[in-house]
C-alpha cells in the first residue's frame, strides 16, 4: 500500500515536472554540470595519480638515484671553451664508498649515460647509451627477449658487445634477427648479443618524474663505456666547444626495504657532501617524489572537487529557487489537498519527491556526461583518465542529497501554509 | 434524529497585528443528520469563519465542536487532517479541482490520503463520476470540462470519502443560472439520499432550496428561518 502511494507520488511529481519541460530541464542543468564535472575531474585526477605511480614504479620505490649535475657556472666552467674541461660529477670512488659504507644496500648500480647515434647499415637513430654492470637487468625490470644481457665476462674483458631495447632493435633490424649483428655506436662497432623489452613508458603528465625522454636504449658494459668513450665529453654548440669530464652520470642505490630508503638517502647525502666542495650531484628519492605526487594530487583533487561541489551547490540553489516559485504557483492546489485530508508530511513528500526527481534525473544525465567527458579527454589529449566506482557513487549520492536538502525548505514552506489562506490564494 | 454536528458557545478571535478581531462571538447550534442548511450573512458576518471551523480547517478560540461522536475542538494538525479526510466533503465556489489530474484521479484525492488505492476504490470513484453524469469523462482533465461539469466532479469528489457532512461554499457562485440549477438539483438529490448538507450562500434563491436558513450577523446568530417545501418532508 505504501509503496504504491510513493510510486503514485513519484508519478505525480514527474507529471508535474513534465508540465514545465523547459523549466525542469533548465533546473536540471545545474545538477547535470555539477555531477558531470565531479566525475570528470575525479577521473582526470585519478588518472594523473596513476601515471605518477607508474612513473615511480619505473624508478623503483626502493631506489635512491644519485645523478651528476653540472654545478652552477663558475670561473672554471666558463673557461671550458679555452681548452680546460669542466670536471664534475660522481666518481667511481663515490660508487665504491656508497657500496662500502651505507647499510642495508641491496646493490649499487653505477652508470654512464650518453646520447649517441646508433647506426646499422644505412639506418641511423639517436638512442640513449648506458654503460652499466650486468646486474642492471634486475633494476631495469624488463624481460630478455632475444639472446642474453651483458655478463661479467663482457665487463671483465671489455668486449664490444651491446644489448638493444626492443623498439630500437625493430627500428634498426626490422624483423631480422639482430643477435650477432654489428652496429656502430659513435665511432666504434659493437656486436648485438641480446634484446630486452622496452621500459614501461609512464604517461606524458609526469615529466617531472622521468629521468629521460629517450625511447630507445642501448646497454654496453661499463668498462667498455669507460675505455671507448673516455671521460671527456665534447659538446659542440653554435661554433663553440665545451669540454666536460664526468666519470659516472648516475648511481642507483637499491635498498632492501622501503623503510630503509629515507634514512639511507640521508646517509648518502651526508657521505657525498663530505667528499666534495661543490654541489655537482642530486639525490632523487622516488619514494619521496611519490609522496609529493600524492600530496599534489590531494590538493589538486580538493581544488577541483571544491569547484565541482560549488557547481553542484549552485545547481541545488537553482532547484530551490524554482521549487519556491512552484510552491507559490501551486498554493491553491496545496490548500485543496490539505482540505481533502493531506497531512503536512504528505505535502512535504510531494514536493520533496519533485526536487529529488529533478536532482536525481539531473544526476543520471550528469553521470552519463561524466562518463563521456574523460573518454573524450583521453582521446584528445592523451591523458590517462580513470573512472572509479566510488566517484560515480559520490557524485550521484551528492546530487540526491542536494535534492533533499534544497527541496526541504520549499517543501516545508508549502506544508506550513495555512490551508484557509492557501485556498483563498488566487 | 441524532445531531451530527454540535457546536457550543464557539468563539473565534483573529489577531491582526495588535488588533484582535472577534469573528465569532459565541455561537451554539446543532445540525441534525440528513438536514440541509443554508448559511447566509453579509461579508464580515462570520459565515466563512464558521464554515472553516465546521470544516476543521481551523480551531475555535474557545467553545466546543462535536463532529459525529467526537470533540474535535482541540485536535492537532494531523488529527484534523484525518478528520477532514474521513468525515467532511468540501465543495468550493471555484471547484478547486487539481489541473494535472484526470476526473477519476481528482475524485480519488481524499481517498489517496487515507491510503485507499485498491482497484475497488477506483471503481467506486468511477461510479461516483457516473452518478454526477460524467461517467464518460473519467480520463479528461478539468481544463477540458465546462464549469458545470467541473463542479459536478467536485461534488463527486466530496462524496468519495462518504462524509458525515458536505460543506459547500457558494457552490454556484461561478456558474450561470442554467448550470446553477443543474448543480443545485444534484445537491437536492444528495439531500434526498440522506446526506447532511451545509451550504454558504448570499443568494436567497439558492438558500430557498435548503430546509433551514441560518442568518449570521456580526459574529452571532441573527435568526433561523425554516423554509416551507411543497414536498412532504418530516421536519424535525
Amino acid at each position: 500500500m505504501l509503496p504504491f502511494r510513493l510510486l503514485n507520488t513519484i508519478r505525480l511529481g514527474v507529471k508535474n515536472l513534465l508540465l514545465h519541460k523547459m523549466r525542469s530541464v533548465l533546473t536540471m542543468l545545474g545538477i547535470i554540470f555539477g555531477v558531470a564535472s565531479v566525475i570528470a575531474m575525479l577521473a582526470i585526477g585519478e588518472g594523473a595519480s596513476y601515471e605518477a605511480q607508474e612513473a615511480i614504479r619505473e624508478l623503483g620505490s626502493n631506489n635512491v638515484i644519485i645523478r651528476s649535475i653540472k654545478p652552477p657556472e663558475d670561473d672554471r666552467a666558463s673557461g671550458g671553451q679555452g681548452g680546460m674541461a669542466v670536471e664534475y660529477g660522481l666518481t667511481y670512488r663515490d660508487a665504491d664508498r656508497i657500496r662500502a659504507t651505507i647499510p642495508n644496500l641491496n646493490e649499487v648500480y653505477p652508470m654512464r649515460i650518453f646520447r649517441e647515434n646508433v647506426r646499422f647499415a644505412s639506418r641511423q637513430i639517436q638512442a640513449q647509451v648506458t654503460g652499466t654492470l650486468p646486474s642492471q637487468i634486475e633494476l631495469l625490470n624488463v624481460p630478455v627477449i632475444l639472446g642474453r644481457f651483458l655478463t661479467d665476462v663482457d665487463q671483465m674483458y671489455r668486449r664490444n658487445v651491446c644489448v638493444l631495447s626492443e623498439s630500437l632493435a625493430i627500428r634498426l633490424f626490422d624483423f631480422r634477427d639482430p643477435v650477432g649483428g654489428e652496429i656502430k655506436i659513435g665511432t666504434h662497432y659493437y656486436r648485438v648479443v641480446g634484446v630486452v623489452g622496452d621500459r614501461q613508458r609512464p604517461g606524458e603528465n609526469s615529466q617531472a618524474l622521468r629521468l629521460s625522454n629517450a625511447e630507445h636504449f642501448v646497454y654496453i658494459p661499463l668498462s667498455v663505456a669507460r675505455s671507448r668513450f673516455g671521460e671527456l665529453i665534447v659538446r659542440v654548440s653554435s661554433g663553440s666547444r665545451e669540454f666536460e669530464r664526468v666519470q659516472l652520470h648516475q648511481i642507483t642505490a637499491q635498498f632492501a626495504l622501503a623503510e630503509q630508503v629515507e634514512p639511507g638517502s640521508e646517509q648518502i647525502r651526508a657521505l657525498l657532501e663530505t667528499s666534495r666542495d661543490k654541489a655537482d650531484y642530486e639525490v632523487i628519492v622516488p619514494l619521496q617524489l611519490l609522496q609529493q605526487a600524492e600530496q599534489t594530487k590531494r590538493i589538486f583533487n580538493i581544488v577541483l572537487g571544491s569547484i565541482a561541489a560549488l557547481s553542484l551547490l549552485v545547481g541545488g540553489i537553482g532547484i530551490m529557487n524554482i521549487m519556491l516559485a512552484t510552491v507559490t504557483e501551486r498554493t491553491r492546489e496545496i490548500g485543496v489537498r490539505r482540505a481533502l485530508g493531506a497531512k503536512k508530511r504528505d505535502i512535504i513528500t510531494q514536493f520533496l519527491v519533485e526536487t529529488v526527481v529533478l536532482s536525481v534525473g539531473g544526476g543520471l544525465i550528469g553521470l552519463a556526461a561524466g562518463l563521456a567527458i574523460p573518454v573524450v579527454v583521453s582521446i584528445l589529449t592523451d591523458m590517462v583518465t580513470i573512472i572509479t566506482l566510488w566517484s560515480l557513487a559520490l557524485a550521484f549520492g551528492i546530487s540526491a542529497i542536494i535534492g533533499i536538502i534544497f527541496g526541504l525548505y520549499p517543501a516545508s514552506r508549502a506544508a506550513n501554509m495555512d490551508p484557509i489562506e492557501a485556498l483563498r490564494h488566487e | 434524529m441524532e445531531d451530527i454536528i454540535r457546536i457550543e458557545n464557539v468563539r473565534k478571535v483573529y489577531k491582526l497585528g495588535a488588533i484582535e478581531v472577534e469573528a465569532l462571538k459565541g455561537v451554539s447550534i446543532r445540525f441534525k443528520k440528513g438536514s440541509y442548511w443554508a448559511i447566509m450573512g453579509s461579508s464580515g458576518s462570520g459565515k466563512s469563519t464558521l464554515l472553516n471551523l465546521l470544516g476543521c480547517l481551523d480551531r475555535p478560540t474557545s467553545g466546543r465542536y462535536f463532529l459525529g461522536e467526537d470533540d474535535v475542538s482541540d485536535l492537532d494538525d494531523d488529527q484534523l487532517s484525518d478528520i477532514r479526510g474521513q468525515r467532511i466533503g468540501f465543495i468550493f465556489q471555484s471547484y478547486n479541482l487539481i489541473d494535472q489530474l484526470t476526473v477519476l484521479e481528482n475524485i480519488h484525492v481524499p481517498l489517496f490520503y487515507q491510503g485507499k488505492d485498491s482497484p475497488e476504490v477506483f471503481e467506486q470513484c468511477a461510479a461516483l463520476a457516473e452518478r454526477v453524469g460524467l461517467g464518460d469523462r473519467l480520463h479528461h482533465r478539468p481544463s477540458e470540462l465546462s464549469g458545470g461539469q467541473q463542479q459536478r466532479v467536485a461534488i463527486a469528489r466530496s462524496l468519495a470519502n462518504d462524509p458525515l457532512v458536505i460543506l459547500a461554499d457558494e457552490p454556484t457562485g461561478n456558474l450561470d443560472s442554467k448550470t446553477e440549477d443543474e448543480v443545485l438539483d444534484l445537491v437536492d438529490e444528495l439531500h434526498r439520499q440522506g446526506k447532511t448538507i451545509i451550504m454558504v450562500t448570499h443568494d436567497d434563491h439558492v438558500a430557498e432550496r435548503a430546509e433551514r436558513v441560518l442568518h449570521l450577523k456580526d459574529g452571532l446568530i441573527h435568526r433561523m428561518v425554516e423554509n416551507r417545501k411543497e414536498e412532504e418532508e418530516p421536519v424535525s
